[in-house]
Order: C-alpha cells, then structure tokens, then sequence
C-alpha cells in the first residue's frame, strides 16, 4: 500500500474539506465560545456530519456504519483540526467505535448503531490524575448483586457531561475491565471544566454506581486488549487532528510572511525567518507521513502499529506544537491578541497534545518498546 | 510460484554459491569497500572473486540494461536481489560515482555510443569516476564556477581548479562542470568527462578532522578535452548537473537514516548498563536516544512516502531537498548521541577494539553530511522559495 490517499480517499478529502471549512471555520469556536455554550459542540453541526455520514465511518457495515479505515478517520480530524472545530468526532466516532468493535458482544450491539446514526455521543473515562497514566488504573468495579459496583474519579473526560455514555476503565480482580456506563446511572457526577482551548472536559465521580452485568464491554478481567485499541485508535486520531492543527498555522503563518511590511520589506523576504519557515516545513511533513503509517499499520491490524502510533503521537506532538509557537512568534504583537486566530492554534494544540499521552508520556513508550 | 519466487530462487541459489564467505562480513575499514578502477588493488581474493562474479551476471548494475552492463532487472527483480544480499549481509560487489551518479546521467542524457563506451567499463569495475562540480570560489553556489573551456574547434582548453573532489588522487576520469560561455551564468556551462591521467591535472589529497583524505583539490593546467567528451548539450550542463545532484541527494540522505538503522538506545544498554526497571542508566540521555528514535521512525516513514510519491510524480520537485536536510540533519544527531552513548571508548582514536577509533572517525564524517551536495542552508533556501513560495529577497 502506497503512503499516500487513493483515488477514493481524495475523493472522500475533496468533500470533507470544503464542508468543514465552510460549515464550521474557526469562527463556528468563536461564536461557540463568546455565547460562553453548555453543550461544547454544536448539535446541529453533528447532524450535518450525520447526513455525510461522518459519525460511523469506522462502524462496522453489519452495525449500519461505513466500514471504512483510519486512514479515513484520520482525513475528516485533519479537517477538524485545520478548522479547529469542536467535535465528539474523536472520542465517539474514533475512540469508543474501535473499543465496541473490538468487542462485539451485547455493547456493541446496543452503541455502535446508534453512533452511526449519529443518536449516541460516547464519552472515553480513562485518566484519573493530571497526566495520562492508563496503566495506574484506579477506578475499582466490585462484584454486587447481578453485577457490578464502580467507584472511582475520572478526569479529562471529553463531553462527558453530555455523552449518553461513557466507557469506564476499571480494575477488577483479575485485570482491567471496560464498562458501558449510561447517562443516567445513579451516582455518576459530571463535572465539566471550560479548557484552555474552549472545549469542555469533566471531572467524573463514580460514587457506587450499579450496572448490570451486560454493562461489561468484552469480557471481565479481559478489558486490556479493548483499552489497547480505544487507546491506538484515539492517539492516532488525535495525532492526526494535531497535523490539521499545525498545518493551519503553518499556512496561515506563511501567507503572513508573504504580506506582512516591516523595514521596507516583506518579512518572508527575512532569510532568518525563511529558514525557519521551512524547517517547519520538514517537521510537518515528516509528521504527516508518520501518522498516515500509524494509520495503515492500525488498518492493516500490523504487529508494528503500536510503536507506530506512540512514535505518531509523539512526532505530531512536536511538530504541531513547533508550528503553533513559530505561528504566534512571526505574527508578532498581533499574534497576541484573542482578535487573531493564531492564539487559537496554539490553544487547541496544548489540549490535544495532553490527550491520550503527551510527548513525553510516547518517548517514553518508543523507549520501552525497544527494550531499554 | 509467481515469476517472482522463482526469481528468488534463482537468486538465492546463484549467491549460495557466488558470495565468499569473507564478503558476508560487515564493512571494517575503508579496504573493505571496493572501489574498482584502473589502479585498484583487491584487498582479497574473495573480493576479486565476488566483484567478477557479480560483473559476469550484470549485478553490478542490475537494474541497467543488459547492453551497457546490467541484467536488465525489472524493479521488482532488483528489489529482491537487494533483499537476497541483504539477507546474507552480502557486501557491495562495487561502489562507484560511476554507478551512482555518472551512470543515471548518461542513461537520461547520452548518445547510444556514448552509453555502451562509458557504462560497461563502469558496470565492470574498470574505470573509477570522480566528480568535479565544487570549487573553491564557488561551493553551493555552482553558478559561479570558474573554470573555464576554452573553445579550440574540435577541442577545448581547459584551466581552473576544483575542491572536494572525492577521491580524485584515486579516480581514473572525472565528470566535471566547466564554464564554456562567460557571458551567460546560467547557461554558459557544460558537462565534460575527461581522462585524469590527461596532461595538466594534478590533485592533492586534503588532511580532514576526521584523520581521513577522501577528498581533493584537483587543478587543470591548459588540459585538452576533445569536443566529443560532453553529456548533453553544450552550454547547458546545468541540466545534467541538477538530474545528476537529485540523485546525489537521494543518496546522502538515504545514508543519513535508512540502512539497518536500529534503535540507538538499544545500542548502548551494554556501555550504558541498566537500573532495576530496565532502564538505560542514564534518564536524560535514555530520553535523548528515545526522542531520536522517534525521529528515526517518524523519518523512515517519510522515506516511504517520498518515494511511494516520487515514483508516481506526486512529490514536489523540490521535495528531495527536504529529504536531504531532515535526513542529514537526524544523521549528525545520531552520532552525537553515539559519541555520548560509547563515552570514554567512543574516544579512542587508533585502539584495536575501537577498530581504529571508527566511531570517533564516523562522528567527525557525519558534519560534512550538512554541507556536501549543498549545505542544510541551501536546503533550506530551496524549501523556502521553491515550496513555500515565500520572496525572494
């Protein structure tokens, strides 16, 4: 397989792209943010992404989805990413689909449908502290009645005071175990946070909630494959929103470059400025073809994706975040003020690089899965 | 079995019997490389041996045609060879400048005679090319080279110098960029090949910090070059010399993080040791090698795209000039980091264990890679103007 989208997924780019841009450019945040919105995305730009049929790209055809790959997941978050739109894409569409599907079983059965048809956003509850650390799992699900009792705090749960479900990591006797927690299980609070970057992420407690013994996603004590796909899927998807990130500000900075006077000059004409620019340039596509290989690697269902989507994450990480910073610093004063869109870049950049696992959290990964 | 699997076959019976043992051995010392030419000296039996067994069956080139000294391979043919020597750690039968940038430029730009003359004793070994584009005015910046033809009728005259000539002291001719035309900079320049052992060429080895001389100044003294040793048209070799820089690129930043590049880290847990966790000894330096390694993998993953892009024409022109900088760029990490990883050993100039200080020697190396085939600098200039589209100054 060539590194680079076919014919269909051109085909596929050259309708997301101008459908994004033109129903959710970054003034849909803007408008989304100054009305100071509860919800942290729009419904009514959901339901357009349902008639293209966005929400079950990747749900199996048998489930009434798509059936399609991350290669294109991965183009529609480019675009939210580019566009920076808010969007239960990511965790619902990306992160719980590759979970349910890894599954199957009564869960699946019930959710993926209903994220296909755009009926269900999906909450992922995995982190439990500031930083991402899905190995120290301390949310506890105990054996009670027909099933089980689940206590615990979650953190960085996205739209989880919305999603009509979460999916819960759990320690059980035996190993972790992923539970479908539904809205309106009793003693489930949701906390949500406002985000640096506008979005809204809660605080979850888990305070003895009951589900039945269906709720189990999979097969108890078995909950570690499942989270290993939840969690290849959501890096790499966000790995892949990151590129749409930093390729907006590095357009949006090169063409700045190209019009902006100083000294009598165009600043691009700077050859100080110009070297960066296209180091920048490197970085990104570098980035880019990382990601697509963690993507094809995920669809092949390869032994070597998981190194790949950490090395993705990673690699993102750092080249979106050099755009983001290299954005604000050649836009000058002017790359300071809320006014400009740049700032934003940079905002939903420092969000979705903590998502999942930052930089660091993949180095360290890379490390250990090369055995030192 | 596909033609393909037979082939294989074919293949892997034919090195089981042609491949010495010696040359399944990893590369030592400079010796180790053959080199080929007029004054070459096998540095074994075996290395004769494997050098003409590989020339009888065209492997030397394999994927050139059959008439100028290759086995006329299918791309997919020679992807396997090279899988098939790779899986006996086979040695190169043959480096050359001939094979990797002469050759590709007469393949695109030279006459049918010109191309059986020229690449069969390339693709025997028989004639050890040089290349003559820097000099010391003018590294980079080619257009302003020096050297000038002087047009005689049916010769030129040709006086000037060039530097960086890798291996001129060693080479038999060279391809070379002369000034045919000084009132156009652009145009005025032609590509020539000519004997070294011509009357008036001299060269002189220069002392690297590396300790090595790979490279020359190479000085013409009113040397005759008859007006039928030039490769594409005259004036315009500017032409030939930007096809044959491509590759020139290619080649470098392939070396720069492609081969059997293993993860660095992976390396050093014996010099390093390791804490209770398994961990390199050292956390910094354990994060420094990891962050490379994600650069490796994030690298490799580009090569792959560029190439997937490049052979289907879908990669920007200029993109090679990426490649180039971001591989060479990662290659010169690497050997920092080796150099950090080896310590005190890494040091060692002339020991026996350190096989005569080869990594201390390769570190060195490793800052021309920045600067050879033009610098990161240039590199950067390109991406800049050519896919950024920013003003020139």
């Amino acid at each position: 397989m060539p590194l680079y989208h076919n014919d269909d997924q051109a085909m596929l780019k050259d309708s997301v792209a101008p459908f994004v841009a033109e129903q959710a450019p970054v003034l849909h945040l803007r408008k989304l943010r100054d009305e100071a919105d509860a919800t942290g995305f729009s419904r009514d730009l959901w339901a357009q992404f349902t008639e293209m049929g966005l929400p079950g790209m990747l749900v199996p055809e048998a489930h009434g989805g798509l059936g399609m790959g991350h290669m294109e997941a991965g183009i529609v978050l480019e675009e939210i990413g580019r566009n920076l739109t808010p969007s239960p894409f990511l965790a619902t569409s990306v992160g719980a689909v590759a979970a349910l599907a890894k599954a199957g079983g009564t869960q699946a059965g019930r959710w993926l449908p209903a994220i296909a048809s755009g009926e269900a956003i999906i909450a992922l509850a995995i982190d439990e502290g500031a930083k991402h650390r899905p190995d120290r799992i301390a949310t506890t699900a105990t054996r009670a009645g027909n099933g089980f009792r689940l206590d615990g705090k979650k953190s960085f749960v996205l739209h989880g005071h919305v999603a009509d479900m979460s999916i819960v990591a759990a320690k059980t006797d035996g190993g972790i175990t992923l539970f479908a927690v539904p809205k309106d299980a009793k003693g489930v609070t949701a906390d949500p946070r406002r985000l640096v970057d506008s979005s809204l992420a809660s605080h979850v407690t888990l305070d003895g909630v009951e589900v039945d013994a269906d709720a189990v996603i999979g097969e108890v004590d078995a909950g570690g494959e499942i989270l290993d796909a939840l969690l290849a899927a959501t890096r790499t998807g966000a790995a892949a929103e990151m590129v749409g990130v930093g390729q907006g500000a590095m357009d949006m900075t090169v063409t700045y470059l190209k019009e902006r006077k100083q000294f009598g000059k165009l600043i691009g004409e700077f050859q100080g400025l110009q070297h960066r620019a296209a180091h920048l340039y490197g970085e990104m596509e570098v980035a880019r073809a990382t990601v697509m290989k963690a993507q094809q690697l995920l669809d092949e269902g390869s032994e070597g994706a998981k190194l790949m989507v950490s090395v993705a994450k990673a690699k993102a990480g750092r080249a979106a975040n050099l755009a983001v910073r290299e954005g604000v610093q050649m836009h000058g004063g002017i790359g300071m003020t809320d006014e400009y869109d740049i700032g934003l870049y940079m905002k939903r950049d420092r969000a979705l690089a903590e998502y999942m696992g930052d930089v660091h959290y993949h180095i360290d990964q890379v490390a250990r899965m090369n055995g030192y | 079995m596909s033609d393909l699997d037979a082939f294989r076959a074919e293949v892997r019976a034919w090195l089981e019997t042609n491949c010495p043992p010696e040359m399944r051995e990893p590369v030592r010392e400079e010796g180790d490389v053959c080199w080929g030419g007029r004054n070459w000296e096998f540095k074994n039996e075996a290395q004769k041996q494997w050098l003409e067994a590989c020339v009888a069956k065209g492997y030397t080139v394999p994927d050139w045609p059959k008439p100028y000294g290759g086995a006329g391979l299918s791309p997919e043919e020679t992807k396997v060879l090279k899988q098939e020597m790779k899986r006996i750690n086979a040695r190169s039968p043959l480096d050359s400048f001939g094979i990797w940038m002469l050759g590709p430029a007469l393949l695109k730009f030279g006459t049918e005679e010109q191309k059986v003359h020229y690449l069969n004793p390339i693709a025997r070994g028989e004639i050890r090319w040089c290349q003559g584009y820097s000099e010391p005015g003018s590294g980079s910046d080619l257009v302003s080279l020096q050297t000038f033809g002087e047009d005689k009728g049916d010769h030129w005259v040709v006086n000037g110098s060039k530097i960086w000539t890798s291996y001129a002291d060693k080479a038999d001719w060279i391809f070379c960029l002369v000034r045919t035309d000084k009132a156009n900079k652009y145009q005025g320049i032609t590509f020539m090949l000519f004997d070294m052992a011509s009357k008036g060429v001299t060269t002189k080895p220069i002392l690297l910090i590396s300790g090595n001389s790979p490279f020359c100044e190479t000085f013409f003294d009113d040397v005759e070059v008859p007006k039928t040793q030039y490769i594409g048209e005259i004036n315009r070799g500017w032409d030939v010399a930007k096809y044959l820089l491509g590759h020139e690129r290619e080649m470098i930043s392939g070396g720069g993080a492609g081969g059997d590049m293993v993860s660095i880290g992976a390396l050093f847990a014996k010099s390093l040791g390791k804490n209770d966790h398994g961990e390199l000894d050292d956390p910094i330096l354990r994060a420094e090698m990891a962050a490379f390694d994600v650069d490796v993998f994030a690298y490799r993953a580009m090569g792959e795209r560029f190439m997937d892009m490049w052979k289907t024409g879908r990669a920007h022109p200029a993109s090679s000039n990426m490649m180039k900088y971001v591989g060479t760029e990662l290659n010169k990490r690497r050997h920092e980091l080796v150099m950090s990883g080896g310590g005190s050993e890494a040091l060692e100039w002339d020991s026996e264990e350190t096989k005569g200080g080869a990594r201390a020697r390769g570190w060195l190396r490793t800052k021309a890679n920045s600067i050879e085939g033009g610098t990161s600098e240039v590199m950067l200039n390109v991406i800049a103007k050519r896919i950024l589209d920013l003003p020139g100054a």
